[in-house]
């Protein structure tokens, strides 16, 4: 980060707004929202050129505790807003954050389509296996013999969404899984995420400790991936479907795919020339 | 005054070449400085299929088919049958057909039409790479009084790529069956009234009703569209994408309509006007997060190029029945804009003034057109330059200088200065929570009713000016009679008013192209001295008539005329019921 010491200083702080996150304590999402500040810090990015987009759901109340642009939508569709604004606006940089269900259930052609356009924004999902705002209930990632929720007493029976593993055969092009308990090794992971031209998927094993307190166990059971990343679809995709899902802190995949970026032609065209098609 | 015109319809199997032939005898008719209208009805097939375009020209500018056509020119039957409802023929009219497909079907010759045969494809087959539609369109020429000059230019032009021989073709069918036509029955002629585009009087475009509609949001200033195709909106799109591209724009194909708006909602947040076109059934799909364009006061525009519902419906035909869901579609109370264009032109300025209207209220504006304007094409007089450009009120500073901004600032208009993000020291979140004037989520009673009194007082308080309606009256005043219509039904009604106008009756039409916020005063200014109306739309449950009698003060005698589509309704039914009220009012 050499240029950046030309820049403006900034810590992370300056990215926080002065909102109390409304967040339960002990939950991952806390050392999210760190990291993706320290981040921002550490690549000295002005807060205004940054937007921070999400939909709904406990990790999507991000943007309000930040101090960059935020849009806060409806659920599931954090990624098309994040698609049109970067599409509109590509000198900023932005940021999705949400959670498992807004991301993967009802926001799930969304995922599979951003992965696909490969549109240069980083997607942070904070994922709990769980819905927390509506009190407990399984989301796509939860394993099919959890019986915690009264809507499926007898379990889901049905087996979780993989989203690396669908991310890759989808086309994201910077693909890492990070643990909520290591922020400091999670802001380097979204420096990079930033800096990878195109779609970046970074998973966020963040636990819920209100509907799964026994995912605070996740902080002894993830280990640090052995194998750096590699930039072989085929590799990666044969290593996130042999994982278990707790190698953690490590990019797992860069592609080198140019990123969807349709140029604002300026072709000097005007409308009266447009106008001359129609007249007689 | 009536009307100097000629209706026809050219039907057969050949799908996209009934149209092409259609636009063919369209653009010669404006060589020969007549106006036009042209719509097409299809069947569901991809490819090919039964088609049919329905032409009206005329000497002056025409909104509106006649009630019945003087000419049915079938190239062949297929299932043209199924067309019968769409195409009324009287004693009056003509059938021609080739005796080499056999007779016309029976669904045809309920009006009892005269039938005459021409051997087009015999005709044609005497000619080297002779074609049965050429020679449709020479009879038809010699009929109407459509010069053959006329022809060889369009002809000329259109086929100017493929060689002096294929244009040599062309015109030798067109010109034998030009020539059969002196043994046909005759139909009503029209003069010519100039021998080329150049020598006609005025300047005149030829446009579509989905054309035009893409030309308003880009002379509104919108720069970024995001769509997923549906038919009947397809063609806005389709128009959009690489015009935009020639004024620095882009449009993207989304994965779905939740999408698009999205898509659109971004961009517009990031301070790029934006827009998306559609139908029914990608607006019911659009319609939460409209909800939130709404509370986050983002300013968009969606077009709906209505088609018969519910559900898929029938996708290639047209009905005014998307009113209820535009207007009280949005959960909450969640005001917004709804304007509805009343023409194939009316598209241009009704697009434009949506996207005016929606960036000056921060607020999102849907647009109402139909399948019935939006793919007809018309020759139309030139549409006039208009003003409306989408201006939006931004935020460089804060409002008090070493205060924190607020997002939604309570205002006297209700707008507030919006930062568009690059802006420094004005960074907020826009939120579809219910927040307080910083943005920040509120879940508190007060902060709720002040942002709704101040997204409400945006649109009550803003000045329309006289666009909220077209109103004309009867040449010798508007009487107390009065016919209140929208959208597509305002052709019709248009001429219904003419025709009752030249038989020496006075009435008043008032074509509502602002549907939401509601304008009670101006109607009742509209409505002084009304005694009688009469409300048209094309609408099973009479949507509009139910909307009115909801807001406005209806004079006592108001009656309904409403049907659902694809039918149009046609001049002579809405005079009849005009003449119906004067007369239960003698």
């Amino acid at each position: 980060m050499e240029s950046c010491a030309q820049k403006k200083k900034y810590a992370a702080k300056d990215y926080k707004s002065d909102l109390k996150p409304i967040w339960c304590p002990g939950c991952g999402d806390y050392t999210v929202l760190n990291a993706i500040t320290r981040a921002l810090a550490e690549l000295a990015l002005p807060p205004e050129e940054v937007a921070v987009v999400s939909g709904i759901g406990c990790s999507s109340r991000i943007p309000a505790y930040t101090s960059v642009y935020g849009f806060h939508g409806v659920h599931g569709r954090a990624l098309p807003v994040a698609t049109g604004l970067k599409l509109a606006r590509p000198d900023l940089t932005v940021l999705v954050t949400g959670g498992d269900g807004d991301g993967f259930s009802i926001g799930g052609n969304h995922f599979l389509h951003a992965c696909r356009r490969n549109v240069d924004i980083t997607y942070i999902v904070m994922d709990n296996q769980v819905y927390g705002m509506t009190k407990g209930q399984a989301s796509p990632t939860t394993a099919p013999d959890w019986e915690g929720s009264k809507l499926t007493p007898e379990g889901t029976g049905i087996n979780p969404f993989q989203p690396l593993v669908v991310g890759l055969a989808s086309g994201a092009n910077f693909i890492a899984r990070v643990s909520s308990s290591d922020p400091v090794n999670m802001a380097r992971i979204i420096v990079e995420a930033i800096q990878h031209p195109g779609f970046s998927l970074v998973q966020v094993l963040s636990p819920c400790v209100t509907f799964r307190p026994e995912q605070q166990e996740w902080r002894d059971i993830v280990r640090t991936a052995v194998v750096d990343y590699t930039d072989d679809a085929a590799r990666a995709a044969r290593r996130l479907m042999t994982d278990d899902g707790f190698n953690v802190g490590k990019v797992l995949y860069k592609g080198s795919r140019p990123p969807f970026r349709p140029e604002f032609e300026n072709t000097n065209g005007s409308v009266t020339e447009l106008e001359a098609r129609f007249a007689l | 005054m009536t009307i100097n015109s000629v209706s026809l319809v050219i039907a057969g199997s050949g799908g996209a070449g009934v149209v092409t032939a259609g636009s063919l005898l369209l653009d010669a008719a404006a060589q020969a400085g007549w106006y036009a209208l042209m719509s097409r009805s299809s069947g569901p097939q991809i490819r090919g299929g039964e088609a049919a375009a329905m032409l009206r020209f005329a000497t002056e500018p025409i909104m509106s088919h006649d009630d019945s056509f003087h000419l049915l020119m079938a190239i062949d039957w297929d299932n043209i049958g199924r067309f019968s409802a769409e195409i009324p023929l009287v004693a009056e009219s003509l059938i021609v057909g080739d005796p080499a497909h056999g007779a016309a079907p029976a669904a045809l010759l309920a009006g009892r039409p005269r039938q005459a045969a021409l051997a087009m494809s015999e005709i044609a087959g005497r000619i080297e790479n002779g074609r049965p539609n050429m020679v449709a369109l020479g009879a038809i020429a010699g009929l109407i009084g459509l010069p053959p000059e006329a022809m060889q230019a369009v002809v000329e032009k259109n086929l100017g790529r493929k060689g002096q021989a294929a244009i040599d073709a062309s015109m030798a069918a067109f010109h034998a069956g030009f020539a059969a036509a002196a043994d046909l029955p005759a139909t009503p002629k029209l003069p010519t009234v100039a021998t080329s585009v150049a020598a006609a009087t005025e300047p005149r475009w030829s446009i579509t009703g989905n054309e035009a509609t893409g030309l308003g949001v880009i002379r509104g200033g919108v720069r970024f569209v995001a769509a997923y195709p549906i038919t009947p909106a397809t063609e806005v799109l389709e128009w959009l994408a690489p015009s935009l591209a020639k004024v620095g724009g882009m449009l993207v194909q989304a994965e779905d309509e939740l999408a698009s708006i999205n898509q659109i909602i971004g961009a517009s947040y990031g301070g790029v006007p934006a827009m998306t076109a559609t139908s029914g059934p990608g607006l019911s799909l659009m319609i939460e997060s409209l909800g939130l364009a709404v509370a986050a006061e983002v300013p968009l525009v969606v077009v709906d190029v209505m088609r018969v519902g519910p559900s898929t419906g029938i996708a290639t035909k047209s009905e005014q029945s998307d009113l209820n869901i535009a207007v009280y579609g949005l959960h909450g109370d969640a005001p917004h804009i709804v304007v509805a264009a009343n023409s194939v032109p009316d598209c241009l300025f009704t697009t434009q003034w949506a996207v005016h209207l929606a960036e000056a209220m921060q607020a999102p504006a849907l647009v109402l057109t139909d399948q019935a304007m939006g793919q007809a094409r018309a020759i139309v007089p030139k549409p006039a330059e208009l003003a409306f450009i989408g201006q939006r009120l931004t935020a460089s500073a804060p409002a008090v200088e070493g205060e924190r901004y607020k997002r939604y600032a309570m205002t006297a208009s209700g707008v507030s200065p919006m930062a568009i993000p690059g802006t420094p020291g004005l960074t907020h979140t826009a939120d579809g929570l219910e927040h307080n004037e910083f943005g920040t989520p509120s879940s508190q009673a007060s902060d709720h009713h002040a942002q709704m009194d101040k997204r409400s007082r945006k649109l009550t308080q803003f000045n329309y000016g006289d666009h909220w309606a077209d109103i004309e009256d009867s040449e010798v005043g508007a009487g107390d009679t009065a016919i209140i219509t929208w959208g597509s039904s305002t052709g019709p009604a248009r001429e219904a008013l003419q025709r009752f106008s030249a038989a020496g009756g006075r009435a008043r039409l008032i074509s509502l192209r602002l549907i939401a916020p509601v304008q009670p005063e101006k109607m009742a200014e509209a409505l002084a001295g009304i005694k009688r109306a009469v409300v048209v739309e094309q609408s099973h449950s009479g949507q509009f008539y139910r909307m009115l009698r909801a807001f406005y003060e209806l004079p006592a005698q108001t009656v309904s005329l409403h049907h659902g589509g694809p039918l149009a309704f046609g001049p002579k039914q809405i005079l009849d019921q005009l003449n119906q009220l004067n007369a239960g009012s003698a």
